[in-house]
């Protein structure tokens, strides 16, 4: 293992992090609900009645996040995405993110940040379940084929 | 009442504001970065590691917080996970999204705040997880359950 210190971004990933952690919080201590991106859209998919707005307003926020972002960070500071994979592949990771996340009820925000920090063991087997296909998944696209 | 929900209707906008803003600060968002960490085995990039180590400190002070209470600030009900099972669908769904995550480079919240930052492949990834989801979903109504409440009437 080599370490890629040119794409290494300690402190902006740590407090960006820091971040993600405070909104979880928020979350369940104003709103009184897991911060779980897969779950909040996906029950959304067919939408229920009185079941809607809150997510609706979740997203909405979510969705604003980009214009803020380059509202406040000036440019030379934002890295633009290295998109790599083709087509194809987006398509094919899409269709399994969505699928598996609804399948496992949960995502790297609803297991990896909410679930961790409650200590759930159902959450701690998901992460574990998720990273380790990630790296096997990357380790064959990267190195095999 | 109503004056309630427009306040959680305000949270929840800017809880998810805040989310994205996280999301875009810690190169979540750039699937160049999140394979660059997957890949233990080529040139790693360790910092989504630290997103993980400190959204997980904040969120366990404010769960172990949580726990205690009996209600949330705002007085409403605090929703916690009720299923505790080890199944079968938590391992191979999470299998399936980590296949997923490696090849794209994308988890379910980057991918939407990317759509929503104009990225095409994000858009299209975008499409193809809605499209997921939803078959997931019709799947487990219409030939899941019936075949559950087939076994079980047996």
């Amino acid at each position: 293992m080599t370490i890629d210190w040119a794409h290494f971004t300690p402190w902006a990933s740590l407090s960006g992090g820091i971040v993600l952690g405070v909104a979880s919080a928020l979350f369940i201590l104003i709103n009184g609900r897991i911060l779980g991106i897969s779950g909040i859209l996906g029950g959304l998919l067919p939408p229920k009645l009185g079941d809607t707005s809150w997510r609706i307003a979740f997203l909405l926020g979510l969705f604003a996040a980009p214009t803020v972002f380059h509202a406040v960070v000036p440019a030379e500071y934002i890295i633009a995405p290295r998109i790599e994979a083709a087509e194809w592949m987006v398509v094919v990771a899409g269709l399994l993110v969505g699928i598996g996340t609804r399948y496992a009820s949960g995502c790297t925000s609803g297991h990896g940040v909410c679930g961790l920090s409650r200590l759930s063991p159902r959450s701690l087997v998901a992460t574990a379940s998720f990273m380790s296909a990630g790296f096997m998944t990357v380790y064959v696209v990267r190195h095999l084929i | 009442m109503i004056l309630q929900n427009h306040i959680y209707r305000v949270t929840e906008f800017a809880v998810g504001l805040m989310f994205g803003v996280g999301l875009m600060a810690s190169g979540m968002t750039d699937p160049g970065k999140v394979i660059g960490f997957l890949d233990l085995f080529g040139a790693w990039d360790p910092s989504l590691a630290l997103v993980m180590g400190g959204a997980v400190v904040v969120g366990f002070f404010a769960f172990t917080l949580a726990k205690k209470r009996t209600s949330t600030f705002l007085g409403g009900v605090l929703r916690f996970p009720t299923n505790t099972q080890m199944d079968k669908p938590l391992v191979i769904g999470s299998l399936m999204f980590g296949a997923g995550w490696g090849l794209g480079g994308f988890c379910p919240g980057p991918a939407l705040v990317s759509m929503a930052d104009g990225q095409p492949k994000a858009m299209l990834f975008v499409a193809a997880m809605l499209i997921g989801m939803l078959g997931f979903e019709l799947m487990d109504r219409f030939v899941h359950a019936p075949r559950k409440a087939k076994l079980n009437a047996a």
